[in-house]
C-alpha cells in the first residue's frame, strides 16, 4: 500500500474511533435538513429542484469544514505524532494529501447522506437531475478547497482552536468576496480590473456556477487550483518549521 | 551505522547541538549521555529526519538524511522521546498503520507483526486503546513500532524512562537481542543504563561531544577506580599504618557507615597489599571491594566541566 493510502486510512480510522465523525455527520445533516426547508423555502418556491439545499451549503462549510481541519496538523504537533509520523518513510507532500483525501472523502461521505433529499425532490417532481450531480460536485470541489485551507492553516500552529478561528476568517472572506453589496463598497475604492479579479476570487461564485449545471472548465480549474495552492503552502510551512 | 558530521542545529541565538561527530557500528550500543537539555533529543531529531541541521549533515547505513532522507529513514527504526503514539487507536491498528507505512509485504507485513507483539508482550493488549495502556505497555508498543521492520539501525530516545525496574530489565534484555549484527544509538541520563546496555559511550552537554569511550575507559577516570574500600566494624583500623603502605595515595572515611576507601597513587595495584596489611594485623574485615571507578563521578566533572567554561 502507498503511503498516502496509509495515512488516509489511518486518519479515516481516527475520525470514526472518536466522536469527531458522528458529531460532524448528524450536525451536517440536521442543518442542512433545516435550512433547506425553512430559511430555503423548499416547498413555496414550487419548483422541484435542490437549488435551496445548495445554496446554504458556503455557510455550513463555513463553520463545519474548520471543524474537521483544524486537528489535521495541529494535533499531530501538539501530541508529539509529527515526529513518529516524520520518521517514517513518506514525504511531507505525501502525508499532506493522505490527511487532505481522508477529510475530503469523509465530507463527501456526509453529502452522500444527503441523499433523502434527493429522493425527496423527485418524488414530489420531476427534477432536473443532471443539475443535481453537477450541484453535489461543486458542493464537494468548494468542500475541499475550505479543507485545503484549513489543512494548511492547521500546519501553522499547534493550537486547534486557533486553526479553526484562522480557516473561519479566510474562508469567510472567500465567501464575502463575491456578495454583491461587497463588490459594490469596493466598487468605489479600487479600479475596475482589481474588482473583477476579486470577484473571481469568490468561493460562491465558482460554485453556482457548477450547481446551475455547467461544469465550466474554468470553475473546476478554479477549484483544483485552490486546493493545489493551499496544499502546497501546507507542506511549506511544516517544511519551514523543521528547517532552522 | 550511523555517522554524523559536524552536525548543528541553531534555534536562533542559542545552539542546541554543535558540531557534533561520531560514528556507530554494526554491533555497537552507543549510548547518548548528557544532562537533560544537552542536545541528545535535538541530535536525534535530525538523524530521524525530523529537524532538519543548520549545518553539518548525518548518514544512516551510508544514507545523507539530508539527501536521501527517504532511504535513510527506511533504514532507521526510531523511538521519539516519550514514546508518541496515535492513542485513539488499538494497538493493533496502530502497529498495522506502521506497518503499511513501511511497506511491508502482506505476508511479511503479519510475520513480523507476530514476531514483534509476542518478543514485547502485547498479545493481551492488541484490541485495546493505546490511551488506556500503562505507561509501560505504551513503551513498548513505542518500541514494537520502531523495529516492526527489522530495521539495521535502531535509535531508542530514553527508552526507560518511566519504567518499573522489571519494565526495564524486560527492555534492556531486548535491546541485547537485537544488538547483535544491529547498530544501536539510546539516549539516557541513567548511569546504570551505560553498564547494562552500552558498549560505547558518547557523553554531550551544551551540545557539544565532551567524550567519545567505552564505559571502562570512562570508569577507569574516575578518582575511584582501583580503590579499595572496606568496613570494618569495631575494629579500630589503623589510618596511619594504612597510609604508610607506599603505593597508597589517601584515605577517607565514610561518616555515615564508617566505611573505608583507599586510594592508590597513579598505576599502582592496591588490592593485595592492603589486604595483607589487614590480615598480619589481625583485623576482622566484613567484606572489601576493589572499586572500578564511579560513573556518576565522572559524568558530573565532565558535565559540569563543560557549564563552567561557558
Amino acid at each position: 500500500m502507498s503511503p498516502i493510502a496509509a495515512v488516509t486510512r489511518r486518519e479515516l480510522r481516527s475520525y470514526f474511533v472518536t466522536p469527531v465523525a458522528y458529531v460532524f455527520l448528524v450536525i451536517f445533516l440536521v442543518l442542512s435538513g433545516i435550512l433547506t426547508f425553512y430559511a430555503g423555502d423548499f416547498y413555496d418556491r414550487n419548483q422541484a429542484d435542490l437549488q435551496p439545499f445548495f445554496v446554504m451549503h458556503p455557510w455550513l462549510y463555513l463553520v463545519l469544514v474548520p471543524a474537521v481541519s483544524m486537528r489535521m496538523w495541529a494535533e499531530e504537533a501538539k501530541g508529539g505524532t509529527l515526529e513518529l509520523l516524520m520518521s517514517l518513510p513518506l514525504t511531507l507532500a505525501q502525508a499532506m494529501l493522505g490527511k487532505f483525501l481522508a477529510a475530503w472523502i469523509f465530507i463527501g461521505l456526509a453529502l452522500v447522506l444527503t441523499f433523502p433529499i434527493w429522493i425527496t425532490v423527485n418524488y414530489l417532481g420531476s427534477p432536473d437531475n443532471g443539475v443535481i450531480v453537477a450541484g453535489y460536485i461543486g458542493s464537494w470541489l468548494m468542500a475541499g478547497a475550505f479543507l485545503a485551507i484549513g489543512a494548511c492553516l492547521s500546519a501553522v500552529t499547534q493550537s486547534q482552536v486557533v486553526a479553526f478561528v484562522l480557516t473561519l476568517v479566510v474562508c469567510f472572506l472567500l465567501i464575502l468576496v463575491g456578495q454583491p453589496q461587497v463588490m459594490e463598497f469596493f466598487q468605489g475604492a479600487l479600479p475596475r480590473k482589481l474588482v473583477n479579479a476579486l470577484a473571481h476570487l469568490s468561493m460562491v461564485r465558482h460554485f453556482e456556477a457548477i450547481s446551475r449545471g455547467v461544469l465550466d472548465l474554468r470553475d473546476l480549474m478554479y477549484f483544483l487550483a485552490t486546493m493545489a495552492a493551499w496544499l502546497t503552502a501546507g507542506v511549506l510551512t511544516l517544511d519551514l518549521k523543521r528547517t532552522p | 551505522m550511523i555517522e554524523t558530521e559536524q552536525l548543528t542545529r541553531r534555534y536562533g541565538a542559542l545552539t542546541a547541538v554543535d558540531s557534533l561527530s561520531f560514528r556507530a557500528e554494526p554491533g555497537q550500543v552507543l549510548g547518548l549521555l548528557g544532562p537533560n537539555g544537552a542536545g541528545k533529543t535535538t541530535a536525534m531529531r535530525m538523524i530521524a529526519g525530523f529537524l532538519s541541521p543548520s549545518s553539518g549533515t548525518a548518514r544512516v547505513c551510508g544514507y545523507d538524511v539530508r539527501k536521501e532522507p527517504l532511504k535513510a529513514k527506511r533504514a532507521l527504526g526510531y523511538l521519539p522521546e516519550g514514546a508518541p503514539s496515535y492513542g485513539e487507536l488499538t494497538v493493533r491498528e496502530f502497529l498495522v498503520f506502521i506497518i503499511r507505512m513501511r511497506g511491508l509485504q502482506r505476508d511479511e507485513g503479519a510475520r513480523r507483526f507476530e514476531r514483534v507483539v509476542g518478543g514485547l508482550q502485547l498479545e493481551g493488549v492488541l484490541d485495546q486503546c493505546i490511551d488506556t495502556l500503562s505507561k509501560g505497555l505504551k513503551r513498548r508498543v513505542g518500541l514494537a513500532q520502531a523495529i516492526v521492520h527489522n530495521p539495521q539501525v535502531l535509535m531508542l530516545d530514553e527508552p526507560t524512562d518511566g519504567l518499573d525496574p522489571n519494565q526495564k530489565h524486560t527492555v534492556r534484555q531486548l535491546i541485547d537481542q537485537m544488538a547483535r549484527d544491529r547498530t544501536i544509538l539510546i539516549s539516557t541520563h541513567l548511569l546504570e543504563e551505560v553498564h547494562a546496555l552500552c558498549n560505547r559511550v558518547v557523553i554531550i552537554a551544551n551540545g557539544r561531544l565532551m567524550v567519545d569511550a567505552t564505559p571502562a575507559e570512562l570508569e577507569s577516570r574516575s578518582r575511584y577506580h582501583g580503590a579499595v574500600s572496606f568496613s570494618a566494624p569495631g575494629s579500630g583500623v589503623s589510618q596511619e599504618m594504612l597510609g604508610r603502605l607506599p603505593q597508597v595515595s589517601s584515605i577517607e572515611v565514610d561518616p555515615m557507615d564508617g566505611r573505608i576507601t583507599v586510594f592508590p597513587r597513579t598505576g599502582e595495584r592496591i588490592l593485595e597489599p592492603v589486604e595483607t596489611l589487614l590480615r598480619q594485623q589481625g583485623l576482622e574485615v566484613s567484606e572489601i571491594q576493589l572499586e572500578r571507578g564511579r560513573l556518576d563521578e565522572v559524568f558530573r566533572q565532565i558535565t559540569t566541566g563543560a557549564e563552567n567554561r561557558e
